[in-house]
């Protein structure tokens, strides 16, 4: 136990940067992006000291909080984060300045706009901070309400059917998840996440739904099973998992470029995290009962989310869909990780490969995806708001290093060697191919159509003939040119030196893999 | 102590009957008056360091009858002598533009909240039952005299069911002090006598019916929603607020300890029904499900509040039905947080958007803008629609999710059913939104100018906010209270033979 409530404070700084904000007087509202922007980097500064405190040779929970909320509840506030969580709240952090810098469009009412951003954030800390089911809603849905006003208010022509697909989906998939988690705490009488994984590793957790809930015509193991598909929709609404993917594309093409900077890059961590941290603890046994189905259903999310992308003429679209094609990796990983391997070594050693592929992969698509949309972002900007991938040509000549740059980014996307993009996705399939080598094949398509599309967008949009009509096209000033030389940056750096976030996480996924064992 | 919560409420309402009581100092009077009840409410609850009950005032009364005056608090009544405080100051501030003889406005306006602090705070039923009724008239006055729509027709209906409800339990408290020995009408004591349970057996659902009534039963109702519409905001916050919660406490505090094995099966069983609390929490989810799908066809904006009520009250029926702890904790908790909620609803639906617009169609509201217009109005409502619905932080989502805990143990069949209605209970409140402040066709060029949310209004919203925040975030501090409170002698019979 920490003294300090470092995980507490870090989500309250955004919290008060949003009330502060909202507070801004009429005289001072220019100041909002810039109050904004101090915040979310004061976030910053504090997740990158929780790393440096924070100590990876173990994958237990750390700086944990634990006080009592609502005892008759099961209520306790409950922070703490492992690996994981660091890794997820490095990537908030690290996402949210991002999508401030690039906000540039946004012109009006920019007091709400900024302070809604920083209220998601502190949805997105709390999220993956807390360790209470009751804490840890809370904040689940507290995210929600910003990301469908962003989209709602400042999206595009479409917004507003945009924004209530968005927000249908995940209220039912939430819906689903309450009932879930009500099911279980009238078994376990508990709501704490490591306290349920615990019940479900010693295999109490079936008996125990037998002991209360006795519906006559289903036995223990269905019910668990049922119960596993309430929390199972709830999150793979917000990953998404094909077919439960259609609010996506629609969501992002027509939220502002910035918001879709937030929700590739750290909302949809939310659903793989929900699942790595609650549905793989604890219902292991159910995922491995059905896990040919999920795999199934992770290989098309990959395989058809590549297609569409291939299909689509607007680049937010094609990065939606890329979007998705990249956490049905994840999807793959997590499912294949619940498999029954014992004690066998080399088994353990492939799992450990697939969940450390997982998260890297997590951190790395909300690092590549988000600097994508930044940069459409920027092509909006200089395009009058065009994206559509007919629309430019030969822009390699006019703006060469908005080109260099973003093809860095393309090629992170498209998985090359030496950038991050690389390391995630071969250690997922490093470890998938022992475990389920038909999965591991059928999913190879995904890569190489991702491949194709990526091709063809450096090919329309920066090679072949120059459209006329953008000759006066202006490259990207200094400011620019520095704010987004920090993720290319990263990803160098990720791709070159792995370990800063496989370290991290190491523990963690050793820990992991020992409790999903049997 | 605590008692001055009702004479402070009758002294002002006394002294803006005063003929030398300028009409423009009334709405300070009454807004002094109830920042006093609430101050002295929350003074009481400082001192009481658990919910246990504890005697106020004792003095006999009518001695030949065994009638005293026994004023007593428990955490459930404390919790909603809270909860009316709240409503009463909110209610005035809603209320500062009535110009309309304001004098007899407020002054009845008080009246009810004494009537109410009388009921929750009386442990003498035949006490209780005198407040009950002081309730009852200047609800109809407060309608038929300053209300809009059909108003005459409304605050009669709503008399008549009043009367109706107050008939049927004055009839089995009257069988119950003879049979009891016509010695007392203490609460307490009657609690303990033991009913034959054949009497119980009808007198229960008389008497649960009789209260329900006034907690909009299905399909006793209809007076609700008619109720709401017709009468002026700070009339329909507190109908909604409080009076509907008058009927769910006397459920509670009288129908369900006095008798309590009027629960107990029937021994038969009519379209699989076997007892009365299967009968009651049919109703009460039936209440739920149609509440939220009347609602969600209404084409006014204040019938989707005042069905929406309906269907939360479901909720603390439904809550009250489980008899076990963790059900009964919702309930009294959804009493309180849909107090709180229904009375923002509707003072951003009566006050904020109809005193503008003097439209409450929503097919007219799409038309204009009024997110635009008056986004403060927007705001609060989307706050005060998602906090209903049941989003977690504020205080709809610890009480629903209480009652729902409780309800599945007891009929998870009845989970099924709430939850459609929460489901549906989203869409209205999804549709209502978005018609009334976010629609994006047939907009008229440009925002109509209307005049600006004004102070008290934006105090009203935001002490109402608070409260169900911070119920939302820390649901011990009433927990702390009712908790207490179920483990008294009162509750002894629902212990023993049900949890």
């Amino acid at each position: 136990m920490s003294v300090f409530p470092f995980l507490s404070v870090l989500t309250a700084v955004p919290l008060i940067g949003a009330l502060a904000i909202l507070g801004l007087g009429d005289k001072r509202r220019d100041r909002a992006r810039i109050l904004a922007l101090v915040f979310s980097f004061v976030a910053l500064a504090l997740t990158l000291i929780l790393w440096h405190r924070f100590d990876s040779t173990s994958g237990e929970l750390q700086f944990q909080e634990l006080h009592a909320w609502i005892p008759s509840l099961g209520a306790e506030y409950h922070l703490g984060i492992d690996g994981l969580g660091l890794v997820m709240l490095l990537l908030s952090a690290l996402v949210v300045p991002m999508s401030i810098a690039a906000s540039s469009q946004i012109r009006e009412r920019e007091r709400l706009y900024f302070s809604l951003v920083l209220f998601l954030q502190a949805g997105l800390f709390g999220t993956f901070t807390a360790l209470n089911f009751f804490h840890w809603f809370i904040f689940w849905e507290l995210s929600l309400i910003p990301a469908f006003f962003l989209i709602r208010l400042w999206g595009g022509p479409r917004s507003a059917s945009a924004a209530t697909q968005f927000f249908v989906y995940t209220m039912v998939g939430s819906v689903a998840l309450l009932l879930a988690f009500l099911a279980l705490f009238q078994c376990t009488g508990t709501f704490d996440f490591p306290r349920l994984s615990a019940l479900a590793q010693s295999g109490q957790l079936v008996p125990a739904i037998a002991a209360h809930l006795a519906w006559h015509r289903f036995n223990p193991e269905q019910i668990a099973l049922l119960i596993f598909g309430g929390t199972f929709l709830g999150f793979a609404v917000k990953v998404p998992i094909t077919p439960f993917h259609t609010w996506l594309p629609l969501t992002y093409a027509e939220a502002p470029t910035a918001t879709t900077m937030l929700l590739t890059g750290a909302m949809s961590k939310m659903g793989v995290y929900g699942f790595l941290r609650i549905v793989l603890p604890i219902f292991f046994p159910q995922i491995r009962s059905v896990l040919t189905p999920l795999l199934w259903l992770a290989v098309l999310t990959i395989v058809l989310s590549a297609f569409a992308a291939l299909a689509q003429k607007d680049l937010k679209r094609i990065f939606a869909y890329s979007s998705i094609n990249h956490l049905g990796y994840c999807m793959l990983g997590v499912f294949v990780a619940a498999s029954l391997t014992g004690d066998a070594a080399s088994l353990t050693a492939s799992k450990t490969a697939a969940l450390d592929g997982v998260i890297l992969q997590m951190f790395n698509h909300g690092l590549t995806a988000s600097a994508l949309f930044w940069f459409v972002a920027l092509l909006e900007a200089r395009s009058g708001g065009l994206r559509g991938l007919n629309d430019f040509g030969g822009l390699r000549r006019v703006i060469p290093i908005f080109t260099g740059l973003m093809g860095i980014a393309l090629f992170s996307s498209l998985g090359l060697p030496g950038l991050n993009g690389f390391i995630g996705e071969f250690l997922i399939f490093r470890g998938v191919f022992p475990l389920s080598t038909w999965a591991a094949s059928l999913a190879l398509i995904g890569l190489l159509v991702t491949a194709i599309f990526i091709l063809t967008i450096l090919q329309r949009v920066f090679s072949g003939p120059l459209n006329e009509r953008w000759s006066n096209m202006p490259d990207l000033t200094v400011t620019e040119r520095l704010a987004v030389s920090v993720p290319i940056g990263l990803m160098f750096a990720l791709g070159i030196f792995p370990q800063l976030v496989l370290g991290i996480i190491n523990s963690t996924v050793i820990r992991l893999v020992q409790q999903v064992r049997y | 102590m605590l008692a001055w919560t009702i004479y402070i409420s009758f002294l002002g309402a006394l002294v803006l009957m005063l003929p030398g009581v300028p009409p423009r100092a009334a709405r300070g009077i009454a807004l002094l008056a109830a920042i006093a009840g609430f101050a002295v409410t929350v003074s009481g609850l400082l001192r009481t360091a658990n919910g246990a009950m504890a005697t106020i005032v004792h003095r006999s009364w009518i001695p030949s009858l065994g009638i005293e005056y026994h004023l007593a608090a428990d955490g459930i009544s404390l919790l909603l002598v809270l909860l009316t405080g709240i409503v009463a100051i909110a209610g005035v501030l809603f209320s500062w533009n009535i110009d309309h003889r304001s004098k007899e406005f407020f002054a009845l306006y008080l009246a009810l909240i004494g009537g109410v602090y009388g009921v929750f705070l009386s442990a003498d039923v035949f006490l209780l039952f005198v407040f009950y009724e002081i309730a009852i008239i200047p609800k109809y006055f407060l309608i038929a005299i300053w209300g809009s729509t059909r108003r005459e027709y409304a605050a009669m209906k709503l008399a008549l069911y009043s009367l109706v409800g107050s008939a049927m339990v004055l009839i089995v408290l009257i069988a119950a002090y003879v049979i009891a020995g016509a010695k007392t009408m203490s609460l307490l004591a009657l609690s303990q006598f033991q009913f034959p349970v054949h009497f119980q057996m009808w007198a229960f659902p008389l008497m649960f019916v009789g209260f329900g009534i006034l907690a909009g039963l299905w399909p006793f109702h209809t007076w609700a929603p008619t109720g709401h519409v017709a009468a002026p905001t700070a009339a329909s916050m507190l109908l909604a607020g409080v009076v509907m919660k008058l009927g769910a406490y006397g459920c509670l505090r009288v129908a369900m300890t006095l008798f309590p094995r009027g629960l107990d099966p029937w021994g038969f069983t009519v379209l699989g029904l076997a007892s009365w609390n299967d009968v009651f929490s049919l109703l009460a989810v039936i209440g739920i499900v149609y509440g939220a799908m009347v609602a969600l066809v209404q084409q006014d904006f204040k019938f989707v509040v005042g069905y929406s009520s309906v269907s939360h009250m479901g909720f603390v029926l439904l809550g009250l039905m489980t008899l076990n702890r963790i059900g009964l904790n919702g309930a009294v908790l959804q009493m309180f947080s849909h107090g709180v909620l229904a009375a923002l609803l509707f003072a951003v639906v009566g006050r904020m958007v109809y005193d503008r617009t003097h439209t409450r169609e929503l097919a007219a509201l799409s038309k204009m803008h009024l997110s635009k217009a008056i986004p403060f109005a927007a705001v609060t409502f989307v706050l005060a629609a998602i906090a209903s619905i049941g989003m977690p932080g504020f205080s709809g989502f610890v009480a629903e999710l209480q009652v729902l805990i409780g309800a599945w143990s007891a009929f998870p069949i009845c989970v099924v059913g709430a939850g459609i209605g929460i489901a549906i209970s989203v869409a209205y409140a999804w549709r209502a939104m978005q018609k009334a402040f976010f629609s994006d066709t047939g907009l008229k060029d440009t925002a109509p100018l209307l005049p600006p949310i004004s102070m008290p209004e934006r105090f009203g919203a935001l002490t109402l906010v608070i409260a169900s925040l911070a119920v939302g975030l820390y649901p011990q501090w009433l927990l702390n209270l009712v908790i207490p409170a179920l483990n008294s002698p009162l509750f002894d019979g629902l212990r023993k033979g049900h949890w």
